[in-house]
Formats: C-alpha cells, sequence, structure tokens
C-alpha cells in the first residue's frame, strides 16, 4: 500500500479569503486512513455506487457463486430446454419404457434419470419442467414486489389517513390463505396457464411485501439523513426513490427472495393438487402428483422432480441470504 | 436491610486485608473478520472499601470492556481474556469455577449501566424485579420481597414508593429509572459496584441529584465504587482517584486533586485544555489532534504518539511503563504514574 | 405545509430576490414571535379523535442578530430540537410568526420555501444517523446542487464538493467513500459541509458534537467558530452542554418546558442568572476541578420536569420552584428585563421574582419578591 504516505502528505490547499485549514482534522484522517486502506486496498479508487460496492462484495462470496451459476443455469434451462435434451418429454412409449430405471450411464439420454409411468423420459421432463416453475417464480415475485413496494411505500411515506385506509385493505389480503385464495381464483380461469398462476399467486402475495416495506419505510423515515434531505428542499420523489428507498429495500429484497422459493413451491403444490397447471404443460408439481401412485415400487419418478424442486427453491433463498448481506455497507 | 444474619456474614468476611478488587495485567481482544481489535492491553488497578475510583476516558478506551470483564459478562467469543488476573477479596475471579463466581457476580459486585431503560425488562414491574433479587438469592417469600422492593425504592428516594412499586419501567423518568438501577444493584449490599456512565443519559439537573445518591450510599454501605466515565466534571466531583485510559491502557493514574492540577500525561493534559475555560472566550479551544486510534491497529511505541505533541522517536519505538511520578527533588508521589517517557517535562511544565 | 397555507398568503409569498439583500451585523436576520408547536394527542386508529396536545414549544420570541451566534440551552424535553425543527419548516408552526429578513417564512411551502431553506441549513446531532449510508460522501454534500441546481452549474459540481471538503478540513479525494469509513468527528465535517454547500447564511445546529468525543468536540467547535467568521454565518446553537455553549456564543437562551425563561448575553446569563432555573442548571454542571467541590453551593432541584401535554399553570417552572408563590400559579411571567433590576442582571428573565442569586441563600424557600410587585406586566 504505497499510498498510505501520498494520503498522510496531504496538505490543504491555500485559497484566497480561506486563511487556514483544521490542521488537527488532518492529522485525524491520517490515523484513520490507515485503517481506509487496510479495509478496502483495491476498491478505493474506483468510481463507487451501492450497487456497484454490493456486486464487487457479491463475487466474493461462495453461497453466492454458488446459488447464481445454479440460478443461470435453471434460467437458462427454461428459455432452452432442447440445449439440454433433445428427447421430446411428451413423447410416452408405454410399452418399451414404461416404468423403466435409470441408466446412470446414459449421461443426458433419455432414459437417465429413467421413464415415467407413462413411459415419458423423466429427465427431459426435469428439464422442461424448469420452465413453469422459473417463469411463475419471477413474475409472482416481480408482481408483488412492484405491487407491495409502492404499497407498502405509500402507506410508510405518507402515514395518517392514507396509511390507515392502505393497511386496512392490505390487513384483509393478509387474511386469505395464499394456497385456498389460489384455489378459489384458479378455479374461475377456464384454462389454466402459467400465467394465471401469475396473477393469482400476485394478486394475493403482495400483501406480505407491502407490510415489509411500510415498516422498513417507517423506520427510514425518522432518520435524520432524510430529515436533512427535507430541509435541504428535496421533493417526495427523491426522497422517497433517492433517500428512502435504498434504504428500506433489503428486507424487501430478502423477502422477496426467499419468498420467490415460496412460489415456486406454491406452484408445485396447486398443479400437485390439479388445480394448478394442467397437461400438456410440464411441470414438476404435475410429475411430482403424478408420481405419488408409483412411489412404492419407482421411487426415482417422485425423487428427481421433487430434488429439482428443492434445488431450485434453496438456490432462490441461498441467494436472498447472499444479496441482503452485500447491500448492507455496514457488514462489509 | 441489615437483618442479624446480613451483618453476621459480614463481619465473618472482614477478615480479608487488602484492596477489595485487584486486576493486573488485564488484557481483553476481540476476534473480527478484520483482524483482532486489542481493547485492553494491560490493565492494573485496584479499589479498597469505601473508595472511589474513576476511570476516566473515551469510547474505544477499554473502559467499559474492562469493567465487563470484571462482571464476567462479555460475550466470549468474540472477546477473550489472554492474560491477566481478576482479584476479588484475594481470589482470581477468571481462574474460579463457573458457580461460585455467579455468586460473586450480583451478589458481591453489581453493575449499573448508562442506559437504565434497556437494562430493566419492559414487561415486569419494577417491584418484581427488585423483589426478584431477594426471592432468588435469599429464598424470601412473595410478600417479604415486595417488602424489601419498597424499602429499597425509598432508600434510593423514590417518592411514593408504595404506590408505585407496581409500576413498569417506562412509566418512568429517566433518573427515576436510574435510581431503581441503584436500587437495584443496592439490593443484595454489594461490596463493589461499577457504575458504567451512570448519569450520561441524563440531564444536568438530575446528574447532580444521582451522583450524590450514589456517593451518599457508597459511604453508607462502605462500597468500593468504580466509576466509569468520559466526562471529567462528574469525576472532578465525586473520584478519589483516577485512572486515564486510552487505547487499552493506563496512561495515568493519580488522587483526584493532583490529577487536575498537575496531570503528568500529555493526553489527561491535552482532554483538561480542551475544556472551554472563561478566559480563552473567543480564541479557538485547544484540541488535541488526530483521533483516537483504531483498535484494530494501534500505532507502534506509545499508542499516543500521533497524536502528541511530545512525541520522540522513543515514543514510536517502546510502549512505556507507568512510571511512578515524583517531585522535581525525587520525592515520590503517592498514588501517581504516568505512562509517559516524558512525564517529567510534562508535570513540571506547568 | 399545505398547499392550503400558501394560498392563503396569496401575494405575501415573497421572491426570491427578497432574501438576496445584506442585512446588516448584529442587526435581527431571523425574528421569532410567539412561536407555537403542539403536537396532538390523539386516540383510535381509523377514526382518530384528539385528546389533548403535547405544547412542546408554547410561545417563544427571540431574535437572532446577523453574525451573531445565539446559544439556546435546555433539557430533554424542554422544547429545543423542536424549535430547531419548526425554525427549519421541517414541522409546521402552530401558531406564532418567524420573520426571515423580514419576511414571514413559517407557512411557506412550494418554490418560496424552497428558496428559504437555501439560506437557513442546519447540522444535526448524531453524525451516525445524519448521512445516508447509502450514498458516497460526494453525493451526500453534491445533493444541495442537484436540489437547488442554480447554485451550482453541473460541470462545476465536483469541484465544488471538493473545495467543501477541504474547507471542512478533509481531503478532497474522499469524494467517493460511504460515510460508514468515517469516525464520528469525520463524519460530523461532512455534515457541515453539506449544510455549507448551498452557502447559507443561517445555521442551526442541533447539539452538533454531544455525540463525540471529548477529545474531538473541540475540533469540531473550533471548525464551527472558522467557518463563521469566512462565510458570516448567523449560528443558532442547541445543545445541552453549558460550557461549550458558552465559550462559543454571542447570546444565550434557556429554555424549560416549551418556554424561553431568559435570554441574555453569555455573561449576563452566566454570571447575573436572575431566573431560578438559570440559577439551578448552572449550578448543577459538574465542575472539572476537584478543588471547587466543597465551596460549590448546588442547588438541587427536586423532582422531575412536568409533561408537556400538561404543564403547570402560571409559570411553569413553579413545581420546582423554590421562590414560588401564589401569584406564580396564577400569573405567566412574560419575558422581559425586569424593572426593578438594573445593570448585568437587567436583562429579559421571565420570572415574577427574578433576581440574583446570592450564594448561600439558594435551596432555601427563598421571599425574594418584595420588590418584584408589578414588575413585569
Amino acid at each position: 500500500m504505497p499510498d498510505i504516505h501520498d494520503e498522510d502528505s496531504y496538505e490543504p490547499h491555500p485559497k484566497p479569503g480561506v486563511s487556514h485549514l483544521d490542521y488537527a482534522g488532518e492529522q485525524g484522517m491520517a490515523v484513520e486512513q490507515e485503517t481506509l486502506v487496510e479495509r478496502d486496498p483495491v476498491k478505493r479508487e474506483e468510481a463507487r455506487s451501492l450497487w456497484g460496492d454490493a456486486w464487487r462484495d457479491l463475487r466474493g462470496r461462495p453461497i453466492f457463486l454458488i446459488s447464481a451459476v445454479l440460478i443461470l443455469l435453471l434460467v437458462v434451462m427454461a428459455i432452452f430446454p432442447w440445449a439440454f435434451t433433445d428427447t421430446d418429454p411428451r413423447k410416452a412409449d408405454l410399452v418399451n419404457d414404461y416404468l423403466r430405471r435409470p441408466n446412470w450411464g446414459d449421461v443426458f439420454g433419455g432414459g437417465w434419470f429413467g421413464y415415467d409411468a407413462q413411459g415419458r423420459s423423466i429427465y427431459a421432463r426435469v428439464i422442461y419442467g424448469a420452465r413453469a416453475s422459473i417463469t411463475v417464480g419471477i413474475f409472482v415475485t416481480a408482481a408483488v414486489t412492484v405491487l407491495g413496494g409502492l404499497t407498502g411505500m405509500v402507506a410508510g411515506y405518507f402515514g395518517g389517513a392514507v396509511d390507515a385506509v392502505v393497511s386496512r385493505i392490505t390487513d384483509i389480503f393478509f387474511g386469505i390463505p395464499l394456497l385456498l385464495g389460489a384455489l378459489v381464483l384458479l378455479n374461475a380461469f377456464a384454462t389454466r396457464t402459467v400465467w394465471s398462476v401469475v396473477i393469482a399467486l400476485g394478486v394475493l402475495g403482495w400483501t406480505q411485501i407491502a407490510r415489509v416495506m411500510r415498516g422498513a419505510v417507517l423506520t427510514v423515515k425518522q432518520a435524520d439523513f432524510v430529515v436533512a434531505g427535507r430541509a435541504l428542499g428535496a421533493g417526495t420523489g427523491r426522497l422517497m426513490f433517492r433517500h428512502i428507498l435504498p434504504n428500506a429495500i433489503a428486507p424487501v429484497i430478502v423477502v422477496a427472495t426467499i419468498a420467490l422459493g415460496g412460489y415456486i413451491a406454491t406452484e408445485a403444490t396447486l398443479s400437485f393438487l390439479g388445480i394448478g397447471l394442467q397437461d400438456p404443460t410440464i411441470s414438476w408439481g404435475i410429475d411430482i402428483s403424478s408420481a405419488q401412485k408409483v412411489i412404492r415400487t419407482a421411487p426415482y419418478v417422485l425423487f428427481f422432480p421433487a430434488a429439482a424442486l428443492s434445488v431450485t427453491v434453496l438456490a432462490f433463498i441461498m441467494l436472498g441470504d447472499a444479496v441482503r448481506d452485500a447491500l448492507d455497507p455496514k457488514l462489509r | 436491610m441489615n437483618t442479624a444474619v446480613d451483618t453476621a456474614k459480614r463481619e465473618r468476611e472482614a477478615p480479608y486485608e487488602g484492596p477489595l478488587l485487584d486486576v493486573r495485567d488485564l488484557h481483553v481482544e476481540f476476534v473480527t473478520r478484520d483482524g483482532v481489535a486489542k481493547a485492553v492491553n494491560g490493565v492494573d488497578y485496584s479499589v479498597s472499601a469505601g473508595e472511589t475510583l474513576a476511570v476516566l476516558g473515551e469510547s474505544g478506551s477499554g473502559k467499559s470492556v474492562t469493567a465487563q470483564a470484571i462482571m464476567g459478562i462479555l460475550d466470549m467469543p468474540p472477546a477473550r481474556i489472554p492474560r491477566g488476573e481478576i482479584r476479588f477479596r484475594g481470589r482470581d475471579m477468571l481462574t474460579m469455577g463457573k458457580e461460585e463466581r455467579r455468586k460473586i457476580r450480583g451478589q458481591k459486585i453489581a453493575m449499573i449501566f448508562q442506559d437504565a431503560l434497556s437494562a430493566l425488562n419492559p414487561v415486569l414491574s419494577v417491584g418484581y424485579q427488585l423483589g426478584e433479587m431477594f426471592r432468588a438469592h435469599r429464598g424470601v417469600s412473595r410478600a417479604e420481597a415486595r417488602e424489601k422492593a419498597v424499602e429499597l425504592m425509598e432508600r434510593v428516594r423514590i417518592p411514593a414508593a408504595k404506590q408505585r412499586v407496581n409500576d413498569y419501567p417506562h412509566q418512568f423518568s429517566g433518573g427515576m429509572r436510574q435510581r431503581i438501577m441503584i436500587a437495584m444493584a443496592l439490593a443484595l449490599e454489594p461490596d463493589l459496584i461499577i457504575a458504567d456512565e451512570p448519569t450520561t443519559a441524563l440531564d444536568v439537573t438530575v446528574q447532580a441529584q444521582v451522583m450524590d445518591l450514589l456517593a451518599e450510599l457508597q459511604a453508607e454501605y462502605n462500597m468500593g465504587l468504580i466509576l466509569i466515565t468520559h466526562d471529567l466534571g462528574v469525576v472532578a466531583d465525586v473520584a478519589d482517584k483516577i485512572a486515564v485510559m486510552y487505547a487499552g491502557r493506563i496512561v495515568e493514574t493519580a488522587p483526584v486533586h493532583e490529577l487536575y492540577a498537575r496531570p503528568a500525561h500529555p493526553y489527561t493534559r491535552g482532554l483538561l485544555d480542551s475544556i472551554p475555560r472563561l478566559d480563552q472566550k473567543g480564541q479557538e479551544l485547544y484540541a488535541i489532534k488526530g483521533l483516537p486510534p483504531n483498535l484494530l491497529r494501534i500505532p507502534p511505541g506509545c499508542a499516543f504518539n500521533p497524536r502528541c505533541p511530545r512525541a520522540q522517536d522513543v515514543c514510536r519505538a517502546e510502549v512505556p511503563d507507568l512510571f511512578p511520578v515524583t517531585e522535581e527533588d525525587g520525592t515520590p508521589l503517592e498514588g501517581r504514574g504516568s505512562a509517559c517517557f516524558f512525564w517529567k517535562e510534562t508535570l513540571h511544565d506547568r | 405545509m399545505t398547499a392550503n397555507g400558501a394560498s392563503a398568503l396569496g401575494a405575501a409569498v415573497p421572491e426570491e430576490a427578497a432574501f438576496t439583500q445584506e442585512v446588516p451585523r448584529g442587526e435581527p436576520i431571523l425574528e421569532v414571535r410567539d412561536l407555537i408547536k403542539h403536537f396532538p394527542l390523539t386516540q383510535g386508529v381509523l377514526f382518530k379523535k384528539r385528546v389533548g396536545a403535547v405544547k412542546a414549544v408554547d410561545g417563544v420570541s427571540f431574535d437572532l442578530m446577523q453574525g451573531e451566534t445565539l446559544g439556546i440551552v435546555g433539557e430533554s424535553g424542554c422544547g429545543k430540537s423542536t424549535l430547531a425543527k419548526v425554525l427549519m419548516n421541517l414541522e409546521p408552526a402552530t401558531g406564532g410568526s418567524v420573520r426571515y429578513k423580514g419576511e414571514e417564512i413559517s407557512r411557506l411551502s412550494g418554490a418560496a420555501l424552497k428558496a428559504v431553506r437555501r439560506n437557513i441549513q442546519m447540522v444535526f446531532q448524531d453524525p451516525y444517523t445524519s448521512l445516508n449510508p447509502r450514498m458516497t460522501v460526494g453525493d451526500i454534500i453534491g445533493e444541495p446542487y442537484e436540489i437547488h441546481p442554480e447554485v451550482a452549474p453541473k460541470g462545476d459540481r465536483r469541484k465544488a464538493v471538493q473545495d467543501l471538503l477541504d474547507v471542512v478540513g478533509l481531503n478532497p479525494e474522499y469524494i467517493n467513500r460511504y460515510p460508514h469509513q468515517f469516525s464520528g468527528g469525520q463524519r460530523q465535517r461532512i455534515g457541515i459541509a453539506r449544510g455549507l454547500a448551498l452557502k447559507p447564511e443561517i445555521i442551526i445546529c442541533d447539539e452538533p458534537v454531544s455525540a463525540l468525543d471529548v477529545s474531538v468536540q473541540a475540533q469540531v467547535i473550533n471548525l464551527l467558530e472558522q467557518l463563521q467568521g469566512e462565510f458570516n454565518l448567523s449560528y443558532m446553537f442547541i445543545a445541552h452542554d453549558l460550557s461549550i455553549v458558552r465559550h462559543i456564543s454571542d447570546r444565550v437562551g434557556v429554555m424549560y418546558l416549551g418556554k424561553m425563561v431568559e435570554v441574555g448575553s453569555d455573561a449576563e446569563i452566566y454570571d447575573h442568572a436572575t431566573h431560578p432555573y438559570t440559577q439551578a442548571l448552572l449550578s448543577a454542571v459538574p465542575v472539572p476541578d476537584p478543588a471547587a467541590r466543597e465551596s460549590r453551593d448546588r442547588i438541587v432541584l427536586t423532582g422531575d420536569v412536568p409533561s408537556p401535554a400538561n404543564p403547570p399553570s402560571g409559570c411553569r417552572f413553579r413545581t420546582r420552584c423554590w421562590k414560588a408563590q401564589q401569584r406564580c400559579e396564577v400569573e405567566v411571567p412574560l419575558l422581559a428585563a425586569p424593572s426593578w433590576l438594573d445593570g448585568a442582571a437587567s436583562h429579559d428573565s421571565a420570572c415574577h421574582f427574578a433576581a440574583e442569586r446570592e450564594i448561600g441563600q439558594a435551596g432555601q424557600s427563598g421571599q425574594a419578591g418584595e420588590s418584584g410587585q408589578g414588575g413585569t406586566e
């Protein structure tokens, strides 16, 4: 760290009209400087922003790297399933493939994970099932974050009567059990696609985010730096989005990422119950549901879609944890 | 309060001669993500019955950590005590069994915290919390415990104690809560009280009341008192002797009058000089330059050297011991010590 | 600050140009008259019912002179911080007036309020919460320029921020650091730099050093004094540390339970206090001199400060005052120079029986009121 000395020798520039500067403070910085340099030798000269720093921090976290790689893989799988398998997941050969056991030698082949009770390739179905899960997870989360985030922000920031009305509405929605509500709502759709599931879960799921956001905004709103912003003449938009939101968003992101896993699980549950996605859509939940009939004789039929579901949920929860830590500069 | 049993017990323990509490070469470290923070680096001090030792220091000086080590309330890990002795009535508390130590804590040594509101349990009435001390340690009945609680509250001069005994902590004002904390500390008639910034959170007019009460009760029970504070004014009012701490070490010890009249360490002197004085009105205040050191990276040599106007090469190379301080002719000054190579110059410079 | 407030004022909304005139040194730049701030106490969740009010500031009047430092002292709950918030227009005043350069500013909103904000800024108590932890130092100090783009053109802002860092004694290269990388004293310097960015004329300092270490307090006090000279600032300096207030202030106001009880020059307040509360407050301050331990004559007040939701009638200090008489219960003492006093004792004091303290008498149930009859009406 050769530039410590550089910092040490910093002399305030004498300016006309400015007589002398506080020498004491300068010395203070020199003392503190050593700590600063020690703490972030790489970052110090780069231009910095909250998200940039968070990103730099995340790159060094194994938990993040593992979950990010997994999620990336799942997303690619969801978009380009054919890149992972050339077997048609809907092709059923009851004669030859009925409950055929996994063939471990057939890596990436149709028989790798075995075949289900309809003679369909389990490997191909696990690959193609990612699309439904990831779509539901990401879009429901996006919907509830925007809807809940805005609601919570408005309630927390404006307070008073606005808060009272918005919070009561939130409470009403909060009172509806997610699964039960989704069952009722989905029954109203004639044909159920991924998008009907997204709408149903989005309409019912935003309250948790709204509550978290409202609480965070209420706390941050009190902080002196928000008062300082008001004292400078900052408008509502600036206070909300520059001061309050970045300081209130961390718990929302954590809750949202963890909830994302939950929505994927809920979609699977709904499909399992037969009220979520329907054939011909391919979903892990549907496959888990159909696997239960043969669980004694062919447990692998249940195992692979269930494992895919668990890994996906876990990956998003781990990502949530890593992101929370990275977004809090104080923890660095 | 002074039942026959208590008195007998006191007398039985009385024969021990010497200081009540004797801390020797105490080291405390905290393991953090960024490295090991050396919070206390070889502290020695002692307190006798009826004596008030003030430990003066800024945040990060190690004054509170030392007290927490004495009380045995440090979280270990992240804290650890690599070296040192804490002798209470001659017995090292760091080596004794957990159960034995627990008995000393609370019964023999009690602590008063800065923030009374968070130190009291908000969901229990103060009467219950005070009475609990007797029920747990003395095994008295519920009714008796309540009576004792009222008695204690009267002792710390809480008005209408009988009516307020069932009130909850938040129903009391800051000053009253601090009185309840004092009552709690006094409940089992400890030999030593450690008060960590007891009046910092209070208003000046209330500060005076609480400090007076504490001093009075100390004299009445002949307790030892360790007063931890950053406030030079509070120290001057009540202390017998002072230990000034900086970066985990004691840099100066002295009887209170001498310290203020003739400091022998540049840090103490700097602190005294930076108090605004009447004749300095309109002038720049004296300010110790720089900042207290980061405990992860204490400067080599004397920790104060980067901020010290007297620093020489020796100060950057060697850690000064706590040298005994004497008059110019060599007459020893009792109880005085300074961890400065240039204590002579500092002392006689005035 | 509602929109109604502004439209009700109509033509009275001052033009921005009105604030550019210079106020001669020693003339009032801020005139506060009968300022009131009550926080309503309500019950119920959806349908709120008003059940009372916390009278945090209850009829406070004073002038802040151009170029001076007015110290405001008082204990917690006396309303000094609320006063700062109302003066900053962060809380709407319940009543009374605040005039800046002769213009009423307590009911402004919108652009007019924004213009006033350029001229009155604030330094906060807690350097750990007053800086947005998600923003770099450069963004924090530069934010005033984004809100008031007319002060510094876009291209000059980085330079302006670096100059400000330099002025408050911080290395301009620290511009990309986050607040948590600084110590308390350094963060307070950042807060001061932000306050200076818009080149205000008045800075309200709300306990600016009480969260700092003793050895760092003096550095920040020196910085504030130096900046006052350089930028011709008027300070309102709110603190509970009486010795620091004395050091920095030209005049001092003492507050108790929402009222200003005594105002005067620093010498008048510290050496010739005539209000019993001021006397008690001064006597209670721990003196860093053990020699004074025995000789001190401390007035130990009994009891606590009454609740501001239900303050005592008449004089608010009477419940703890050793001079209190029947009259104090019924008649609110006005803040004015008592006619029966002269010399340094003759400064504004809101007591029916205002008198300098005679050492040895205080604490007894004194009867200093013989000459005091009819003095304050």
